[in-house]
């Protein structure tokens, strides 16, 4: 079945209300905090409160004598017992050497090299007992420098003895000789630097784990707000405790959101598993707010140096781009791949720009580990893109739109210069629909009435494109994956007719409950409400390489469409039997099978029930049971795009900053229900203009302390902060998977971070800014308001 | 964090001098301090209680004496421990110097870094605390001071009119009626 038919079926395309609702809204959501175990106790972290020391001693006397305590676990209980945490991509400096892979202990060993670093686990009976002992454990720290700024990193004090000059790799991408020669005959450059913010994600469920162990059957179960269990349970098992993984059974039950924070495999998660079989129990622990602001994985962090090489009419000729990436303390799952796979081969963005050349260079410093955050790389890469293309059209004396309609990409498939091969998409299509929502025609007439009320109004464009789906394996591979990229998906057929289906995706907020069961429900003919779905249980799914991405429709959908198929092609052999009729000649549709040419024809129950009933069944040809798994690893990526137009009032007097408009026009291709992927872009476009405005992680630069460590200090959006949001939309339906699906879960928080600052910019071009980094707070807008009018003063 | 101020004493600097090294002195002016302690020359042990917004600890700790110039000035190295609250460590610069119309000026100029808990919850509140808590030090210390020396009025009230923030103060506690009135003369009086 292609794309174009799948969009025709019933329930595709239509807002069916989501069927997680029901518990989530009625309180009846189970998250890993609600688990309670038998003979369960309580786990609190002792954490490094330096951002660089030396560990003398811990003393775990007092704590370890104090009611209640079972036992307080150090470095020195686990050296030598098992491995790090692992790094899920390998990445090779220029020379082919690898990138340096210090290991990052799960309690930390001889030293601490951020603050919120684990440095012991206490487990007792209650967990104000184990916060308590916490409190009574001694560590004796001598203190060292911290590296907090990554352009001193190389001169700093070295936090890992296998990186001196605390750099973890350098990556390029693209052909230097052939850049620079374009630049140096072309007829205007233009450059900009950036900072990418630091941002702290920040999910409403905190991290939680719950784990024990059954000495009877030698098994573990673990609990964990994660999105991805399968490879949560592979990493543990196969790089950390070398557990066999069949013993290991993880479950994510519900989660409250993820953005990429709970991909990773976290020591944490791998101390409780592994101290439940030490004392014979189970474990929780529940993150506080305070320490997810330490020790969940933060996101971005990037300074960029780009440049762009025009001709005569602003055509672009090529782009360089040199990017310093802050890696944190340790490496991360797939922190060393965001800044360089997931980034650099975004750099084309929507152009035809025939030489592209990025270099990257990874730096350790006494921060928490960075690594992927709603988009990863992608929104860094569109930032850089979107951000100095505006800034080429105004070196140029063009309008936003029309450089970037110069430079489109319009015949596809197209070959870009960093490695990716766009199936299809229509810019100019995202573009016109933009600029008629966005009633661009009548932007002049806003700003002369917010003039006449003393405010500066300026528009901004950000024509994004991101890489959903990571694939395919093979190539990955290639590129120092450690992991597949595939999806796995199980259609079990019941007796009745009624189906379960088992993915290896996970949701933790976007609704797969709901989608996937339109999308089985749309191709047996059933009514979503008899389709249930299973996921987040590696006791159950048979494999699954979890949520991130963007990838669940367009991989872990096409995987469950791939054991449709198989179902499907069974159903039809049995239906044959049923109806005396050849294999050959049996249609399926709207949940009938009939016999070509003729008007017989049974329901899909029944055929489902003749499956597991087989009195009359072609037993010498076929099993009984109508029950399929697939593996669906794409061919390429899904290429989502679109233009997104933001408008914004700034109040010069304060530097206040309201976005007054907000226009998404996204190409998703299919879209199965249009009410979710409205709620999936609301909530990226947050995020995003959260990022542009508002957030900001930052640690002092001479102490290593987290400056930004609660909500007094880190600014998360609020609805107040927003303006209602124009949503519009192209579909060219992805070419190479039987959805038609592209990904819709990160756009927003891709496209809009260039939109606001683009805007921000237009609305201060003619007090003479020219530049601004991310949040633009009223502060640091009122600063570069005062900096550019000094010249004029003196 | 920094901070820095001047306060005009109504006292002589070697009366000012001798009180800064009077752990008894410290004790009852410092918020906070539940015990101080001089455990050799020029260092003392202290407990102090904290409370930076929603972070309230016991901080032991130490202080410790440099760079000390009779009657003039010294450094003062501090630092404490709050257990699960965090820490704080940092120097003031203190120096002293006398008025020609009498009393003496002190100056002092403060470098503290917090960390833990107390730095990732309370980094806005920090400054707020660490001003109030030298207000608090030196109404007391002034107080202290006013107790054991009273000083001839005159010599009070030139010093008041040499420091315009204090003129203010002293405008603001008579506004107020505040216990401030009592501890010294206004100008006026």
């Amino acid at each position: 079945m292609g794309a174009n038919d799948f969009a025709k079926l019933p329930h595709i395309g239509v807002s069916l209300k989501r069927k997680e609702d029901a518990r989530f809204l009625t309180g009846a959501g189970n998250y890993t905090d609600d688990i309670q175990q038998a003979n369960q106790k309580y786990a609190a972290f002792v954490r490094s409160p330096h951002a660089h020391a030396r560990i003398c001693a811990v003393d775990t006397a007092a704590a370890s004598a104090m009611p209640g305590v079972l036992r307080v676990f150090t470095g020195a209980d686990i050296e030598g017992k098992m491995g790090g945490l692992p790094c899920g991509w390998l990445i090779s400096n220029p020379d082919g050497s690898p990138m340096k892979e210090p290991m990052h202990p799960i309690l930390a060993i001889g030293k601490v090299r951020y603050v919120g670093d684990h440095v012991a686990l206490v487990v007792a009976d209650t967990l104000e007992q184990a916060k308590n002992a916490a409190e009574a454990v001694v560590v004796d720290y001598e203190e060292l420098a911290p590296v907090i700024d990554m352009k001193k990193a190389k001169d700093g004090p070295a936090l890992h003895d296998e990186a001196p000059d605390n750099h973890c790799y350098k990556w390029t991408l693209g052909d230097k000789a052939a850049v620079d020669a374009a630049f140096a005959g072309a007829a205007h450059v233009s450059r900009i630097d950036l900072v990418n913010n630091r941002l702290i994600p920040n999910a409403i469920e905190p991290r939680a784990v719950n784990a024990s162990y059954n000495r009877a059957s030698d098994e573990y179960t673990l609990y964990v707000a994660n999105q991805n269990p399968h490879v949560e349970r592979l990493l543990m098992t196969a790089f950390v405790l070398g557990l066999p993984e069949h013993k290991v059974r993880v479950i994510a039950p519900d989660v409250g959101g993820g953005f990429g924070s709970k991909i990773f495999l976290y020591a944490e998660d791998v101390a409780l598993t592994w101290a439940a079989k030490e004392l014979n129990c189970a474990i929780k622990w529940t993150a506080e707010r305070s320490e997810s602001f330490l020790s969940d994985c933060h996101g971005r962090d990037h300074i960029t140096h780009a440049e762009m090489a025009m001709d005569q009419e602003g055509r672009f000729l090529a782009m360089r781009v040199h990017t310093d990436a802050n890696l944190g303390a340790y490496l991360s799952t797939f922190a060393s791949a965001v800044p360089t796979i997931l980034y650099g081969t975004l750099l084309a963005g929507q152009y035809t720009t025939p030489q592209i050349y990025v270099e990257v260079d990874g730096w350790f410093t006494s921060t928490a580990p960075v690594d992927a955050y709603r988009g990863a790389g992608r929104p860094e890469a569109t930032y850089v893109v979107e951000r100095l293309v505006t800034r080429c059209a105004w070196d140029l004396g063009l309008s936003q739109d029309e450089i970037r309609r110069r430079n489109f990409i319009t015949q596809f498939p197209y070959q870009t210069p960093v490695a990716l091969q766009y199936d299809i998409g229509d810019y100019h299509a995202c573009m016109d629909k933009a600029q008629q929502l966005a009633d661009v025609a009548g932007f002049e007439a806003r700003r002369k009435e917010s003039e006449a009320r003393g405010l500066k109004r300026g528009i901004g464009y950000s024509s994004y494109i991101e890489a959903c789906g990571l694939a395919p394996s093979n190539i990955a591979g290639a590129l120092g994956a450690r992991a597949g990229l595939f999806e796995a998906g199980e259609v079990r057929v019941h007796p009745t007719g009624s189906v379960t289906v088992f993915t290896g995706s996970h949701s933790h907020g976007q609704g797969h409950e709901t989608t996937f069961a339109q999308l089985v429900a749309a191709r047996l003919g059933l009514d979503p409400s008899q389709v249930d779905i299973v996921h987040g249980d590696t006791g159950r799914v048979p494999f699954g390489m979890g949520t991130y991405g963007s990838r669940s429709l367009s991989v872990g959908g096409t995987a469950i469409m791939k054991a449709l198929d198989k179902i499907e092609a069974k159903a039809k052999k049995i239906a044959a039997h049923l109806m005396e009729a050849s294999d050959a000649d049996i249609e399926f549709a709207n949940g009938e099978f009939t016999v070509k040419g003729t008007d017989k024809k049974i329901p899909f129950a029944q055929v489902a029930l003749t499956a597991y009933v087989p009195h009359n069944y072609p037993l010498d040809k076929l099993e009984p049971g109508l029950n399929e798994t697939a593996f669906y690893d794409p061919t390429n990526f899904t290429y989502p795009a679109g233009t997104y137009i933001c408008e914004v009032e700034v109040d010069p007097a304060t530097g206040v900053v309201r976005v007054d408009r907000f226009t998404a026009v996204d190409d998703f291709g299919v879209i199965v229900n249009p009410m979710i992927v409205e709620g999936q872009v609301h909530g990226g476009l947050v995020q995003g203009i959260g990022q542009a405005l508002l957030e900001h992680g930052v640690y002092d630069p001479d102490s290593g302390q987290l400056l930004t460590g609660s909500y007094m200090d880190y600014t998360m959006p609020r609805a107040a902060d927003f303006p209602q949001f124009t949503l519009g939309h192209v579909c060219t339906p992805c070419t190479h998977n039987p959805i038609g699906a592209k990904g819709c879960g990160e756009a927003g928080a891709i496209g809009s971070p260039p939109a606001v600052m683009n805007a921000v910019l237009d609305a201060l071009k003619d007090l003479g800014v020219k530049d601004l980094d991310m949040p633009a707070t009223p502060h640091r807008v009122w600063q570069a308001i005062r900096q550019a009018a000094q010249p004029a003063a003196a | 964090m920094d901070m820095q101020g001047s306060r005009t004493l109504a006292i002589t600097q070697q009366q000012a001098w001798q009180a800064l090294n009077d752990p008894e002195v410290l004790k009852a002016c410092i918020p906070g301090c539940e015990s101080i302690e001089a455990t050799q020359e020029g260092s003392y042990a202290l407990v102090n209680a904290i409370k930076v917004g929603p972070v309230a600890a016991r901080f032991k700790g130490s202080i410790v004496l440099a760079d000390i110039q009779a009657p003039e000035s010294y450094t003062l190295n501090f630092e404490g421990n709050g257990g699960a609250a965090g820490f704080g460590r940092g120097t003031a610069r203190v120096a002293l110097a006398p008025l020609e119309a009498g009393g003496c000026e002190l100056n002092y100029i403060v470098n503290a870094t917090v960390g833990g808990k107390i730095a990732q919850v309370g980094q806005r509140l920090i400054d707020g605390v660490a001003k109030s808590m030298a207000e608090s030090f030196f109404k007391r210390f002034e107080e202290e001071m006013q107790r054991r020396h009273a000083p001839p009025e005159e010599v009070a009230a030139d010093a008041q009119e040499a420091s315009e923030p204090g003129a203010l103060k002293k405008m603001w506690s008579r506004l107020k009626g505040g216990a401030g009135e009592a501890a010294a003369p206004t100008p006026e009086g």
